[in-house]
């Protein structure tokens, strides 16, 4: 049982994007830090446990030619060994800050071509980032996709058990799944059906799918085979997110619900097995963004289109 | 964001403007023959060639006020009149109900769908004349020119597109609507809309064409074959789509988004009160520099230039068409419309571009309606006092 907690207000809606809500935990500083794209500004929140806004920023994409000011398409945290950036998009280009989006680090122009550049003609730019300071490079640009990246999910390569690191879906279902190294390698190719898949995670060898018409798909990430299939949704899913330390899958979708799903392996078989743990629904909200906000899975934020809050919920 | 979304936007207000106006004449008694000649007048300046292929170029969306200021001048393409007032009026009812249509389409791709049903139905507003036979058999024979041109751009635009890239059409449209929360009486009274502006979005009914019903669970070995299955609860209360609409010229569209909901007897009627709480302001409009504001004024140029405003043939007295029931409450909207919602043009100073002005002066000359009660030296001010006094 989840019950609803204070909401953060926003300044701005949050925009008709997947993936629209980003979440950084740090509990070593009592906080949650929170990332929102409205439309040409991205805003970000800080919060305490109990939800209590402590200080936001807003971020804006780079200017430059054209009708109206860039629209921003993901901001999100990225997590590393030794250090966290924070990831802005548009179709200018790629902005990376510090942490607290306080400075801006690093700025990659996309070519502006005929359509749309960089990772909308279906390339994954690869960058090497030093543990301090702004140098950063661009050191390879994967070719395994040939319509809009929409997503892209990682985990560290632990053990023998499994080497995949990095799967990545575009905006026709197509998933690819990479081993990362001083070059990446392309392992598998899991074809769609028809519909985009706006949102893939990774867990232990698993690659977890969330479609445009509603399904959750579970992966054998090394083969592609499919293990699981869930009919979860009555409309397109919009955000996927794992708490990886209890095994638990987040997705969310358009048609107002929230759902959490238990992974785990059968000790017999050895297969991937789903168990759903609980649904919410947020009535009258397209949703757009949801993750959970710790490691248990036992609390989460939802964003919904039109909507100047995030919304939170924990479990009783 | 996608640069193949104008025509749909463009379509299905427009369609929406059609179906108010033609409740909103009826209701105030305009003779059936000038009734029918303005919608005639308008539907044959929408579907112009020269501004279908203007519509149908690739291009980003303009914002809401650049639009408005394309849907004035249709709205003037005949012989009624608008005040500012039902103007406003008539803008914000079309385009909380494409907002709304657009919300509520069950896939991304059913927007075509809700584009047909608005097509149909503008079908049906020149069909059903009897009085004037020649000039709707005259505007039938240009329509069935255009009507094969006009199709043929629908189906080049749209026919080959994939899921995904209607799922960025849909994105582009609700980013359009951000943020508008105007609240519609009919849409209040039917609990369309909550009383906060909000949409509701029902948790029941037909899953979207291609979709399952929620609720199973199924898990497959590694051969492929299926070694158990889970059902679990959803929450909502939903059902197997029964058929798909049909995307060819004629047939069942199945969805009823985009169909006329207005009648003689469900007036239309906003409440201006617009301002839940967290209504964030659109500043960024309002503060956006002159380059942003000539962009919008040539793309409006190039849009309009391609509308041929008919001249009325004859001394046909023209008729100003209130949005309100009374003058009164027309006079009293205007004064008490809350500022965040005012789609007053930025301060657009004169260009010192000569030429441009020229340009833009020739179109508005092509563009000329009958009463002219402005008296200024150069036609160029023209433009730009309109686009100020909007």
């Amino acid at each position: 049982m989840f019950r609803r907690e204070r909401s953060i207000p926003l300044r701005g809606s949050a925009a008709a994007l997947c993936n629209n809500l980003s979440v950084l935990q740090l509990p070593s500083r009592n906080l949650t830090h929170f990332g929102v794209v409205h439309g040409p500004s991205a805003q970000l929140v800080s919060a305490a446990p109990e939800g209590v806004p402590l200080a936001q920023r807003q971020l804006h994409a780079k200017e430059g030619a054209g009708v109206s000011p860039p629209l921003i398409t993901q901001v999100h945290w990225c997590v590393l060994p030794f250090r966290v950036l924070l990831v802005l998009t548009s179709h200018r280009g790629i902005q990376m800050y510090e942490s607290d989006g306080s400075v801006m680090v690093y700025w990659h122009a996309l070519d502006s071509g005929d359509a749309s550049p960089g990772t909308w003609s279906g390339q994954i730019l690869v960058f090497d980032i030093p543990a301090k300071g702004p140098n950063i490079v661009l050191s390879e640009e994967l070719a395994g996709h040939q319509t809009p990246v929409t997503d892209i999910a990682t985990e560290p390569a632990q053990g023998q058990d499994y080497v995949a690191d990095m799967v990545t879906a575009d905006d026709s279902g197509l998933l690819c799944v990479w081993r990362s190294g001083p070059e990446f390698k392309l392992l598998t190719r899991i074809p769609g059906f028809g519909v985009p898949c706006p949102s893939v995670q990774l867990w232990h060898g698993t690659v977890a799918a969330g479609y445009g018409d509603g399904q959750v798909r579970l992966y054998e990430a090394s083969t592609g085979t499919l293990h699981v299939q869930i009919s979860a949704h009555a409309r397109a899913i919009c955000a996927l997110d794992l708490a990886p330390e209890a095994g638990k899958l987040l997705s969310a979708a358009e048609d107002t619900f929230v759902h959490i799903w238990k992974l785990s392996r059968s000790p017999e078989s050895g297969y991937t097995e789903v168990e759903h743990c609980h649904g919410e629904c947020v009535p009258d909200t397209q949703v757009c963004g949801a993750r959970f906000c710790d490691p248990s899975g036992s609390s989460f934020a939802v964003t919904g289109y039109d909507l100047a809050e995030i919304l939170r919920f924990s479990s009783v | 964001m996608s640069v193949r979304t104008l025509p749909l936007l463009f379509l299905n207000l427009g369609g929406e403007m059609l179906y108010i106006l033609d409740q909103r004449l009826r209701a105030q008694n305009i003779p059936g023959d000038k009734a029918r000649k303005v919608l005639h007048d308008i539907i044959s300046t929408m579907f112009n060639r020269k501004f279908m292929e203007e519509l149908f170029k690739p291009q980003e969306l303009y914002s809401k006020k650049a639009l408005r200021t394309v849907y004035d001048r249709l709205a003037h393409a005949s012989i009624m009149r608008l005040n500012q007032a039902s103007m406003d009026k008539l803008y914000d009812l079309m385009t909380m109900a494409f907002k709304h249509q657009v919300l509520l389409c069950p896939r991304p791709k059913d927007v075509l769908l809700v584009t047909f049903n608005h097509l149909d139905a503008i079908k049906g507003f020149i069909q059903d004349s009897p009085a004037i036979l020649h000039q709707v058999e005259e505007i039938f024979r240009q329509l069935t020119e255009v009507k094969c041109f006009f199709l043929l751009c629908l189906w080049q635009t749209y026919g080959g597109l994939s899921a995904g890239e209607f799922q960025l059409i849909r994105q582009t449209l609700l980013t359009f609507f951000q943020d508008l929360h105007i609240r519609v009486s009919l849409f209040l009274k039917d609990k369309v809309q909550n009383s906060n502006g909000r949409f509701v979005l029902p948790v029941s009914g037909p899953v979207p064409w291609g979709t399952e019903v929620p609720g199973l669970i199924r898990m497959f070995d590694s051969k492929g074959k299926e070694v158990k299955k889970v059902e679990f609860k959803h929450g909502g209360n939903y059902v197997t789509a029964p058929k798909e609409g049909s995307f060819e010229l004629y047939g069942d569209r199945v969805l009823k988004l985009g169909t006329n909901m207005y009648s003689v007897n469900r007036p239309v009627e906003t409440h201006m009160s617009g301002a839940s709480k967290n209504l964030a302001p659109r500043t960024q409009e309002n503060i956006a520099p002159n380059p942003l504001a000539k962009e919008e004024l040539n793309f409006l140029a190039r849009l309009m230039g391609g509308m041929e405003i008919k001249k009325p043939s004859g001394p046909e007295p023209g008729f100003r068409l209130n949005l309100f029931t009374t003058d009164e409450e027309e006079e009293q909207a205007a004064l008490t419309r809350p500022e965040e919602l005012s789609y007053e043009v930025i301060n657009i100073q004169a260009t010192q571009d000569q030429q441009r002005n020229e340009e833009l002066a020739r179109i508005m000359g092509e563009l000329e309606v009958t009463d002219q009660p402005r008296q200024s030296a150069s036609k160029g001010d023209d433009l730009l006092a309109m686009m100020d006094g909007l």
